[in-house]
């Protein structure tokens, strides 16, 4: 990138009122996204917001960049075939727990199996919003909803253990109320090149608020979260005096900080670590920050790779094509 | 060559229709299509039916896994693959099971009889020895022991039995070139190439090849061998083409006349994969085939790649489409060029996947939620693919709206000879891509197509959204306003309409005003113009017009039709097109309706229009 853009927050700001519920954690999501793309020095005219269906799907209209509004679940299918066709766009796709795990499960899977350079932002409040309180994908085993009157009976996905068994190769999260935080993970989602998975944990006022409280509010969230920091041992607590190590049986334990902790390293080529933390159930601290960031080459640029190297074997004569194989001529007598 | 008999002359025929019937494995595509090459190389003007289970490998010797191809060849022009064959040539007694019936009574039957044992015909469903019992009888049978000869032929090689044994379609191929004073040489140098890896089994066949066309000229059981001289084609440089090669390369050229990329993304299904195959070769071109995780992300990916600017493009078949509605529909809301290719097969559900049929013209014309209307047009022949490709882009891209291209399994697998297009006349397309910021909406409209901007990302000042809620005609932004919903709706209506003010005047065949007009569409062409000349040579007064635009229709087809008594619509499906025609301009017609997954028979065609034209003997 050639020179400073000074683009500035408001540069990404459009003209079009936003419409979510008045205390919606989606808008300290807008306003961290629309803080973060000025320190991008990307051009405005480079970027495209792409989602789906649902309230975070409606994320596009707000962001003054080149943008579209999708069908339901489908938003990392329309990135990738954007990417694809233009490798040079910084694409980001915002979707949300039932978009992206529900109905657009195969397709997020997929973007991330195949490594597609898009920063995908997934806003899971697991709750369906915009239908107004159905249990979502992502909604705790008993909850009870609007659709699950006696308690839910299937098991929610974990977005990050699910991203990871895809073989992304950037994974995080975050959560919507630590917008420095949310911040910090953005700037490394958008730095990586390859399929970036943020998962960012977001109130919904209406249909299930507090769902994030025991990680969010101040008295718990020391004890309850394990800030992740490359190279930095994986401790917690207030004074961070609890550590995680292996125990027993190949599995993460926490213990009092007596000497050494396992370190973390985001860049292991083996999911084991990154499986481990995603996969930690409380009591034990719930992983926040990048839990994997390897590079991979990605789809978008071998795909056209190939194009260019068959152009130099093979300079395009179309001429040539439509008379290949076996070709006669009818004399005009 | 010492042996005399190989001196006869060979009889002059007009045409012949010949058919390879055997097992799923027993490599009858193959056998078809090195004749087919042979036959356009020799300058004959041909059509092809091949016809194949979906089983890949269907139990051996049961009538399931029986595979077919059919080619008519001919001195003059040559519409459809033929009704019945001249010549049928049957591996086993399972084909002769599945397609005796079919051949002209006098035929001439070649059969491997090594493979009528009992434990093949109790497999095949025949009581007795059908070689035996007389129900041969009426038929020129050539009874051959196709193993015997091939393991005579290929003796001291020292290859596999197993090998040798699959070199048995080259022996029938052998065969049948004597049959039709084919030219041996050019063959032999294709079987070489085609097994270049393998010099063993390339000798091989090229040994079983040469025994099959022996046999014929020691064989006394026919009036053969015959010959069928070069078509007076027009003058030009022909090749043979493929229904689904014409189609990947009318894609390419459309987006080589536009300036743009094109992205193809496509998800495998019988009968439009071999479009992704074809496109996936010509990378050198700037062509992105993009094979999707299913249906929905094929045309979802080709819909972002149009809104980065390049001809986003997609192909499938019935059931693929239904899962694609959902996101044609986005596409026509946010006024993007897409075009969807779909190879229609027999429906509905899974229906019949290797069999054709017209039965998506609902589908493609009015299957989507909403005031949706897209334009729709029909490929009539493999050739003729690549000129519909381009004529869809063009719609596509000058009106930004999603453009369904219906084809079909007969039209994708079968090919003909097509007369290779001068580049130079090719027509230019003007994807009109939006750079001035100047006054810039993202819903204004060209007031001749009523077409919206088409801004690019990386265009500096037309950063904008577009999305599937509904948009404020001027600005795009989301509107539940009333009546700009309404305005909308008319609008996304009119600008489809609009289009057929750029179709060229309705081509009439045949007679100007008469007793009866067929109108037909897709692949009924060449069966419904071969109906059409024996009418009209009977005495009949008949026209015939053979649609490329299904959606809109055509503006002077109402005052074309009134020019004739009855219209006759013959269709491969229970009376689509006919209750479009109703509808749209309520043009009343007679149906001939078929749906067994195959082509009409020229017969019968040409019986549906006798109904309905006496023979007109009061003409002078």
């Amino acid at each position: 990138m050639s020179g400073k853009l000074n683009l500035a927050k408001k540069d990404f700001v459009s003209d079009q009122e936003v419409r979510w519920c008045p205390g919606c954690a989606d808008f300290a999501i807008l306003a961290t996204v629309q803080k973060v793309m000025p320190e991008l020095n990307v051009p405005k005219e480079n970027i495209v917001f792409v989602s789906g269906i649902g309230c975070s799907s409606r994320f596009p209209y707000y962001m003054n960049t080149y943008g579209i509004h999708g069908i339901h679940g489908r938003a990392p299918a329309i990135a990738t075939g954007l990417k694809m066709a233009r490798p040079e766009l910084t694409v980001f796709v915002v979707t949300g727990d039932g978009d992206g795990l529900s109905i657009g499960g195969n397709h997020l899977i997929h973007a991330l199996r195949r490594n597609v350079d898009l920063k995908i932002l997934l806003f899971d409040n697991r709750i369906y919003g915009l239908t107004k309180g159905q249990a979502s994908p992502t909604s705790e085993l008993g909850k009870k909803t609007k659709s699950s009157p006696y308690g839910t009976v299937d098991r929610p996905f974990n977005p990050l253990t699910l991203a990871l068994g895809a073989g992304a190769t950037f994974v995080a999260r975050s959560v919507a109320t630590d917008t420095t935080h949310l911040a910090q993970v953005l700037r490394r989602a958008a730095a990586h090149k390859g399929a970036a998975f943020v998962h960012i944990w977001q109130n919904c006022p209406v249909f299930n608020d507090g769902a994030f409280d025991e990680w969010s509010e101040r008295e718990v969230r020391d004890d309850s979260l394990l800030k992740l920091e490359h190279g930095k041992p994986l401790v917690f607590g207030k004074s961070k005096e609890k550590a995680l190590r292996i125990g027993d049986g190949f599995r993460l334990e926490a213990g009092p900080m007596t000497g050494s902790a396992l370190v973390h390293d985001e860049t292991r080529d083996d999911l084991a670590l990154a499986m481990a933390l995603a996969a930690l159930e409380p009591p034990l601290p719930q992983p926040m920050g990048v839990l994997r960031a390897v590079q991979r080459p990605t789809v978008d640029a071998l795909a056209r790779e190939q194009e260019e190297e068959a152009a130099r074997k093979r300079p395009p004569d179309l001429r040539a094509l439509l008379h290949s194989g076996d070709v006669w001529t009818v004399g005009t007598n | 060559m010492q042996d005399q008999t190989s001196a006869r002359t060979p009889r002059n025929l007009d045409q012949a229709v010949v058919r390879f019937a055997g097992d799923s494995g027993d490599g009858m595509q193959l056998t078809g299509t090195e004749f087919t090459r042979e036959a356009a190389l020799h300058g004959n003007d041909l059509a092809t039916f091949p016809d194949f289970p979906a089983e890949i490998r269907a139990p051996a010797g049961t009538t399931a896994g029986v595979s077919g191809y059919q080619i008519q060849f001919a001195a003059h022009e040559v519409f459809s693959a033929g009704d019945q064959p001249d010549t049928l040539v049957a591996m086993n007694p399972a084909a002769l099971k599945v397609h005796l019936a079919d051949l002209k009574k006098g035929g001439l039957l070649v059969v491997n009889e090594a493979s009528f044992t009992p434990g093949d015909l109790t497999r095949a469903g025949w009581k007795s020895n059908p070689l035996t019992d007389g129900t041969v009888e009426g038929y020129r049978v050539i009874q051959v022991d196709f193993d015997k000869l091939v393991t005579l032929a290929c003796e001291g090689m020292g290859l596999p039995a197993k090998d040798v044994q699959r070199t048995k379609n080259f022996f029938a191929l052998g065969f049948v070139f004597w049959l039709y004073s084919r030219d041996t040489a050019r063959e032999e140098s294709s079987i070489r190439e085609r097994f270049a890896k393998r010099p063993d089994l390339a000798e091989a066949n090229r040994r079983a090849f040469k025994a099959g066309y022996y046999y014929g000229e020691t064989t006394e059981a026919a009036d053969a061998p015959y010959q069928i001289a070069p078509a007076r084609l027009q003058p030009g440089t022909y090749r043979n083409v493929m229904g689904s090669t014409a189609l990947a390369l009318g894609l390419i050229a459309a987006a080589r006349q536009s300036g743009l990329r094109l992205f193809f993304g496509s998800y495998p299904i019988t009968p439009a994969s071999d479009v992704l195959h074809e496109l996936a070769k010509h990378r050198q071109f700037g062509v992105t085939t993009f094979q999707a995780e299913d249906e929905i992300a094929a045309v979802t990916a080709a819909i972002g790649a149009s809104f980065g600017g390049a001809l986003g493009a997609t192909a499938s078949s019935g059931p693929g489409v239904a899962l694609k509605t959902e996101a044609i529909g986005l596409a026509l809301m946010i006024e993007l060029p897409l075009v969807i290719v779909v190879a229609q097969r027999g429906g509905p559900s899974t229906g019949l996947p290797t069999k054709t049929e017209q039965s998506d013209l609902f589908q493609a014309v009015y299957g989507r939620n909403g005031e949706s209307p897209v334009p729709v047009l029909a490929t009539r022949s493999p050739a003729d693919c690549f000129d519909a490709c381009i004529e869809a882009s063009r719609i596509a891209i000058e009106y930004r709206t999603p453009v369904i291209l219906l084809s079909d399994g007969a039209i994708g697998t079968g090919s003909e000879p097509w007369k290779l297009p001068d580049l130079e006349a090719l027509p230019r397309i003007d994807a009109k891509l939006r750079t001035d910021p100047e006054g810039f909406q993202p819903y204004d409209r060209d007031p001749e197509t009523l077409a919206r901007p088409w801004a690019v990302p990386g265009t500096k000042g037309l950063e904008h959204r577009v999305g599937g809620l509904e948009k404020d005609a001027t600005t795009g932004n989301v509107s539940y306003d009333a009546q700009n919903h309404e305005r909308m709706v008319r609008t996304r209506a009119e600008k489809v309409q609009r289009v057929a003010r750029t179709y060229p005047p309705t081509e009439v065949a045949g007679d100007p005003d008469g007793d009866v007009l067929v109108i037909s569409w897709g692949g009924t062409y060449g069966s419904v113009t071969q109906a059409l000349i024996d009418a009209r040579a009977a005495g009949m007064r008949v026209g015939h017009v053979h649609l490329r635009y299904i959606h809109p229709l055509p503006l002077d087809l109402l005052t074309v039709a009134a020019r004739y008594r009855n219209v006759l619509v013959p269709e491969l499906n229970l009376g689509q097109l006919r209750l479009h025609l109703r509808g749209q301009l309520g043009m009343e017609t007679v149906g001939l309706n078929k749906v067994q997954g195959k082509p009409f028979h020229v017969a019968e065609v040409r019986s549906a229009i006798e109904k309905l034209a006496p023979r007109a003997k009061e003409i002078a």
